[in-house]
């Protein structure tokens, strides 16, 4: 068993807290991803896992042994830097087998991993490399089969694809996946990008200001925000955000977000909503619920007709934006059906899925 | 109107570029012009030691001839006279030994020391390290009157063992500075990966530290070697038997004698003794010069 728990861990430096008493719990085998903006306290807080960072207070176990006053090389963890941290004036063999030598492994047993790990990443004819003989892509694998080699209780990944280019990113990313679906460890990985964290992570950390803002699946993080951070955070374009107040309409409710724009809240939502009628609220909506019309509209569904300011095709999609009441509002649309700048073009909105929040604590209500 | 304002653009860029490549041959030309001259300037003291080691002491002596070439044939005579009937070879073998030795020490010191001060993050270690290059500045005119009672308390004035105490105090400041800037020009993360990996901080520094910054280390015992090999004042002063002497003094007091000069044998002694720094600079010149430009620049 390793599973990793985090207990009220906290780091301050001087008069900055980086990380505020935050708690986790990270089951055997599974792959957690931390996310947040810089800042947040997400590598810090992998850095104290690692045995890199002192706690200032708090604990740290790993399967079920706190290890708080553990050197990094005690915990049985093998980490991967986001600039590789290849040694330089080694081959690609040595950099492998050198964790493993300073444990006093046997030849033969160094040998034998190094090459399930080089077949593994397929990188089993690089080993007589030295690293500035390598790419980008190549020198990740290479630092990945440092960490493997070991066979460590936890993996910890430092934001590792944030040097490579865009292709090549996405490719490791896969990579990186399927590693791991071989090699069954527990797993820590830390990213800015969320489309890293959304396709790589069972559970995604969501960070802000130190703290954690929200633990959840990738689906249920998407779909279900606890917060305004964590619905803005998620998603690429951003989740829309407008002003709004939630008024009576008969038996329904409806959000109004400008004196011309009010759209129906779907019965389904009316028992949540029921008790905030008068209230000023932030009103959200994902932009791939903001598309052109289509057949078998449901009861939730709102159509409108806004003058697009800006179209942005992106090939399998475009993306329109148009303003309400002085606000961005931003669209998925086909890319067949699009309108140009400055024409009009009729959209709907799927309320389904709407999201009002809290401006004063910014949870999601 | 775009094709009017296409042909007007190329002929700008057209000139732009010919502008540059004039620019470029000028400076070019100028560079060389500066670096003949340079060259020249420096080569002739060499040239001159050569041309007068080679000469007999009676042409040496003659006014009449030109200084600059030899008039009366080649001889070997002045390196004859020097390695046989003088403490030449004495000189030679105790320099090499001072500088193996101080060569060793400061190394030892300075990689340990800046190891230390620039990657072990601790308590006054800035303040440390800044303190160390301060005092590479005072001169040694200054500091051989104090180390004159040091050496001479533990009993080693007129040993060249005395200068291979002394000497570290003008090598391993500068050295540890260099290193210091080589050390800190390291990510942090080979380190943390070392660590990570079950590296102890030798380890660290001996498997990962030293092999990475071996141009630096390079370039900080070519400068400890040439300071040992060079060093005039302290020898001057704290060494007086032509048996402990080094090379600089003891050529000197050997081979002038009141007012008469035995100029063949002093060229051929400074030739003889310029050639260790010069073969160690032939073979290791990019490294020096990598190694302190790294120092310079990150430290």
């Amino acid at each position: 068993m390793a599973e990793v728990v985090l207990r009220n861990v906290t780091k301050r430096y001087d008069n900055v807290e980086a990380v505020r008493s935050i708690n986790l719990h990270i089951p055997d085998n599974e792959f957690v991803v931390l996310v947040g903006p810089s800042g947040c306290g997400k590598s810090t807080t992998l850095r104290m896992i690692a045995g890199l960072e002192e706690l200032t207070s708090g604990d740290i176990l790993i399967g079920g042994e706190v290890i708080n006053d553990l050197p990094p090389k005690d915990r049985d963890i093998a980490m991967v830097f986001q600039n590789y941290a290849l040694y330089p004036h080694m081959t690609v063999f040595e950099n492998m087998s050198f964790g493993l030598k300073l444990r006093r492994f046997p030849k033969e047993e160094i040998k034998k991993r190094v090459d399930q790990a080089a077949r593994i990443l397929d990188i089993a004819e690089l080993l007589e490399r030295k690293p500035r003989a390598l790419s980008g892509g190549q020198r990740q694998r290479v630092a990945m089969g440092r960490a493997i080699v070991r066979n460590p209780k936890v993996f910890l990944f430092d934001e590792p694809l944030s040097n490579l280019d865009a292709k090549l990113r996405v490719q490791m990313r896969t990579e990186i996946k399927r590693v791991h679906q071989m090699v069954k460890t527990t797993t820590v990985y830390v990213t800015h990008d969320q489309v890293e964290a959304m396709t790589l992570a069972d559970r995604v950390v969501v960070m802000n200001g130190g703290l954690i803002e929200q633990i959840a699946s990738p689906q249920e993080l998407y779909h279900r925000p606890k917060t305004r951070f964590v619905a803005g955070f998620i998603g690429s374009p951003a989740m829309n955000f407008m002003r709004c107040r939630v008024e009576e309409n008969g038996v329904g409710l409806r959000v109004r977000i400008s004196d011309a724009v009010s759209l129906p809240v779907p019965s389904s939502h009316l028992p949540r909503y029921k008790g905030l009628t008068g209230k000023e609220l932030i009103f959200g909506l994902r932009p791939e619920h903001i598309t052109e019309p289509r057949r078998g509209a449901g009861e939730g569904i709102s159509e409108f007709s806004p003058t697009l300011d800006v179209v942005e095709p992106m090939g399998m999609e475009t993306i329109v934006f148009f303003k309400v009441d002085g606000q961005e509002i931003c669209g998925r649309v086909d890319p067949g059906s699009a309108a140009g700048p400055g024409e009009s073009m009729r959209l709907s909105a799927n309320m389904d899925h709407m999201h009002l929040i809290d401006p004063a604590t910014g949870a999601v209500l | 109107m775009s094709t009017a304002a296409l042909p007007l653009r190329t002929t700008g860029a057209f000139g732009l570029r010919g502008s540059l490549s004039r620019n470029r041959r000028w400076a070019l030309i100028t560079s060389y012009v500066f670096l003949v001259v340079f060259a020249i300037f420096f080569l002739i003291p060499p040239y001159y030691m050569v041309v007068t080691a080679l000469k007999s002491d009676a042409e040496v002596a003659h006014m009449a001839t030109n200084p600059w070439i030899i008039a009366n044939g080649i001889t070997f005579d002045q390196f004859r006279i020097l390695l046989t009937q003088t403490d030449f070879l004495t000189f030679f073998k105790n320099t090499a030994i001072v500088t193996v030795c101080v060569v060793v020490v400061t190394m030892v010191v300075s990689v340990l020391g800046a190891f230390s001060l620039g990657r072990m993050k601790f308590w006054g270690s800035s303040i440390l390290a800044t303190g160390i290059f301060l005092t590479y500045l005072v001169p040694d005119t200054l500091l051989f009157i104090p180390l004159f009672q040091i050496v001479k308390a533990l009993g080693l004035l007129n040993s060249y063992w005395g200068l291979i105490v002394v000497y570290p105090t003008l090598t391993v400041p500068f050295c540890t500075w260099i290193m210091i800037g080589y050390f800190q020009s390291i990510p942090k993360e080979l380190d943390e990966a070392a660590l990570i990996d079950g590296a102890s901080h030798m380890q660290m520094l001996t498997k990962i530290f030293i092999p990475v910054a071996l141009p630096g280390i390079i370039a900080a015992t070519i400068f400890a070697f040439t300071v040992s090999w060079a060093a005039f004042v302290y020898p001057m002063a704290f060494l007086y038997s032509a048996d402990q002497q080094v090379l600089t003094v003891g050529t000197v007091t050997t081979l002038i004698r009141g007012d008469v000069y035995a100029w063949g044998m002093l060229m051929a002694g400074a030739l003889v003794a310029a050639a260790p720094p010069l073969v160690i600079y032939a073979f290791l010149m990019d490294y020096y010069i990598a190694g302190l430009t790294a120092g310079a620049t990150k430290g």
